[in-house]
């Protein structure tokens, strides 16, 4: 085997990979051979560090330095100066290029990555996602050896994961080896295990992440609790929309096909177990998993009444259980560590860690694993570096559409399935979009409205009609002819959708407005008494104005108007809006230099 | 995507019969993935091609325009050349995604959903892509492009009108 000085990461998750990290590769690996150093120097392409906002992201061992925002350009002078001089290229080493680094600080050590606990992450950005030998060299396979090799009883399988104390990571929270005992109880020819992987709520990545960054570790994952329940065949379903994970999770079944880790007879233990993808095709409910399993069959994901549960009768009618990806990214590390070491991190309810799509108005816009019971504050602060702009923190979203909104008086509640629902959001499956003093908090529970409106199957009327319902009132509020009876309306019908409706999609729906009712109240009757969007998000409440002092007189406002309603007189009048004509459209205020123009 | 342009239309009918053909044993339990690639192959899915994959699934067409008319992926209208797709999950939305597809939508004359008279372009506002890191994000075709402001998209755009 080869050894090597230096080892060149480069990310090569979806995110990093639109800012051309292919090139940054091929880039490393031209540079090196012309400096005769390929025999030296190792490039890998990995799975996502999490730090996405600051991509393409490139990480040099055995240093552990992180270069930020590279392009296939700074190539030459990382090669030229690190890898050849020894030098850093310190000009790469801060985030956004602001300043440059004083001092060579490892990845481990940086904000971003102190508090975190990297157990279902623990592979991404560290292995090649594409190669089978570096999962094993990480002690991949070995939980699924173990095992099939020392003949663990099933039963006690599933007995770690209870003792694990692990809960689905999806967003419902129910204990993963409760589920499976439930199926391993089945007496069945026929059984399925199922993953999870139809990431549908907007501003979440992690599943996809994972898939990215370590797709072994979801294979070896089902493996275990085919065998656990007794099942022979795995189905995981997909997003269509994720080509480079659909991509590379292919690819690691067929390397674990190769080493008879999947297939025929795995570890001559007699267990047989093979996994087949399948494409979702868009739908948003499919993410329920009685309506994921009609998918697989073929059918429109319409969901089903329970019982009968999955676990009796599932996909094709046998037994089956369904599992998040995230969920099953932490079996193995379970099954190897111990269940003792999962159940001793986290909250007295709440085991283990958990993965969040940090995203919207924070600037480390990125993937982090903490440790349950780190609380709001420490997220959005410590690890997402704050808001940017210097602009006020005004809530966080978890649980997209079905979750809701943390104000600022809650950032300080440690994190875990329960507190999330006391507060009046969920857990979800980890999206957590940060928004500042600029978000409308009646348009964010409008637009998870259309989205549920949207994303409704409509089988059941209070889900199909309700959600309908309730985005006309919102709409109603944030044109400006909403009356206090909406608002009283919105909570009625909510209480009618979460009570009537067969699955999590309806009984979830009402959520991203009750609770922005809850906390935010204040601005919804504003909306409706005052007619005033106060973040001027809102546009038939907000008008345009130039501010005469700051205005230059450039006329430049004028000319971009589409509808010609601002007139002046170039270099002597200051321009006025005529908002009887104006149709918001916001041309002016974007191409205005001196921020003269403004919304109110 | 564009695959249209590249086959003439009796090497589509026959792409999709070898398709049929090699699911037909699962019938109905295929009919997702057949979509999936009859999708492929002709860039949407009209009446005919549903005729066809019903006929050899030995499902009726009901059921596979219930299917086709359920999922949000699969199309009955023909998409453009190029599928200018804006992302409108939340991050993209917090970080201005609408402003991003109102300035789209008036640079082609057309709306989210329709496809310009020439063919050339649709538009899709569409489910979050992930790309969270990069929002507010728009794709066209497969490439990608990320932080942008309603200012850079014209010259984004030119691009492709002059391909």
């Amino acid at each position: 085997m080869d050894l090597y000085r230096a080892h060149v990461l480069v990310c090569c998750g979806t995110g990093c990979t639109s800012s051309q990290s292919p090139r940054i590769i091929s880039n490393f690996e031209e540079q090196l051979a012309d400096n005769k150093i390929s025999n030296e120097v190792k490039v890998v392409k990995t799975g996502c560090f999490g730090l996405c906002a600051e991509g393409p992201i490139v990480v040099v061992y055995p240093e552990g330095v992180m270069y930020f925002r590279v392009t296939p350009e700074d190539v030459s002078e990382i090669v030229s100066e690190h890898l050849v001089k020894g030098r850093f290229v310190t000009r790469l080493m801060t985030v956004s290029h602001e300043e440059k680094a004083t001092h060579a600080q490892n990845v481990e050590e940086s904000d971003f990555f102190k508090k975190q606990l990297r157990v279902a992450l623990k592979n991404c950005g560290v292995i090649n996602p594409e190669l089978i030998e570096e999962y094993i060299a990480h002690d991949g396979y070995t939980a699924l050896g173990t095992i099939l090799t020392e003949k663990v009883a099933p039963l006690d399988v599933i007995d770690m994961i209870k003792k694990s104390g692990l809960r689905g990571r999806g967003g419902g929270g129910f204990p993963t080896g409760l589920k499976w005992e439930f199926a391993a109880k089945q007496q069945n020819d026929q059984k399925y295990v199922c993953c999870n992987a139809d990431e549908g709520d907007p501003g979440a990545f992690m599943d996809r992440s994972i898939l990215e960054g370590d797709p072994h570790a979801i294979v070896e994952a089902m493996a275990i609790a085919a065998y656990a329940i007794g099942a022979t065949q795995g189905y995981v379903y997909v997003r269509a929309e994720y080509p480079i994970a659909v991509q590379r999770l292919q690819l690691a079944i067929d390397q674990a096909r190769e080493y008879g880790l999947v297939g025929k007879n795995i570890f001559d233990s007699g267990f047989d177990f093979d996994i087949d993808i399948r494409l979702g095709a868009g739908a948003f409910v499919c993410g329920e998993e009685t309506a994921l399993m009609r998918s697989i069959e073929g059918k429109r994901g319409n969901p089903t009444p329970r019982p009968p549960f999955p676990a009796v009768k599932g996909l094709f009618g046998k037994p089956t259980i369904l599992n998040n990806v995230e969920t099953y990214a932490n079996i193995p590390t379970i099954i190897r560590n111990g269940p003792e070491w999962f159940a001793g991190l986290g909250t007295e309810k709440s085991k283990g860690t958990k993965v969040f799509a940090l995203g919207g108005k924070v600037n480390n816009v990125g993937l982090v694993e903490i440790p349950m019971g780190t609380t709001v504050r420490e997220i959005v602060y410590d690890i997402g570096g704050g808001i940017p702009g210097g602009k006020a923190f005004k809530s966080v979203q978890t649980g997209g559409p079905s979750g809701g909104c943390i104000p600022a008086s809650l950032l300080d509640v440690p994190i875990d399935y329960d507190n999330l629902i006391a507060a009046g959001s969920m857990m979800g499956s980890g999206g957590m979009i940060v928004m500042d003093e600029d978000t409308c908090m009646v348009d964010i529970a409008k637009f998870f409205l259309e989205f549920t409106v949207e994303e409704s199957c409509g089988k059941c009327a209070p889900c199909r009609i309700g959600t309908t319902r309730m985005l006309e009132m919102l709409d109603k509020i944030t044109s400006g002819n909403g009356t206090m009876e909406d608002i009283d309306n919105l909570e009625r019908i909510a209480v009618s959708i979460k009570e009537g409706s067969l699955c999590a999609l309806g009984q979830t729906a009402p959520n991203p407005i009750l609770s922005t009712l809850k906390h935010f109240r204040e601005e919804y009757i504003e909306h409706v008494t005052e007619k005033k969007c106060r973040c001027g998000v809102c546009k038939e409440l907000t008008t345009y104005y130039i501010i005469p002092d700051l205005c230059k007189k450039c006329g430049l406002c004028a000319k971009r108007c589409p509808v010609d309603c601002i007139s002046g007189v170039l270099g002597k009048e200051p321009y006025v809006i005529d908002s009887s004509k104006c149709i918001k459209c916001g041309a002016c205020e974007q191409a205005c230099k001196f921020k003269a123009i403004i919304r109110k | 995507m564009g695959a249209t342009k590249t086959m003439t239309h009796d090497e589509m009918v026959q792409a999709l019969d070898q398709v049929i053909q090699r699911y037909a044993a699962n019938g109905r339990n295929a009919l997702m993935q057949v979509l999936q690639e009859a999708q492929n192959i002709y860039g949407y899915l009209p009446l005919n091609v549903q005729r066809s994959i019903a006929l050899g699934l030995g499902v009726s067409v009901a059921e596979v325009y219930g299917v086709v008319s359920f999922y949000s992926f699969f199309s009955l209208t023909p998409k453009g050349d190029y599928v200018v797709s804006i992302c409108m999950g939340t991050a993209c939305y917090v970080k201005g995604s609408q402003a991003i597809l109102e300035k789209v939508e008036s640079e082609l004359g057309i709306k989210a959903g329709e496809c310009s008279k020439d063919g050339k372009f649709s538009i899709n506002a569409c489910r979050c892509i992930g790309a969270c890191g990069l929002a507010p994000v728009i794709t066209i075709n497969d490439d990608v492009y990320g932080r942008l402001s309603a200012d850079e998209i014209p010259s984004i755009l030119a691009k492709y009108k002059e391909a």
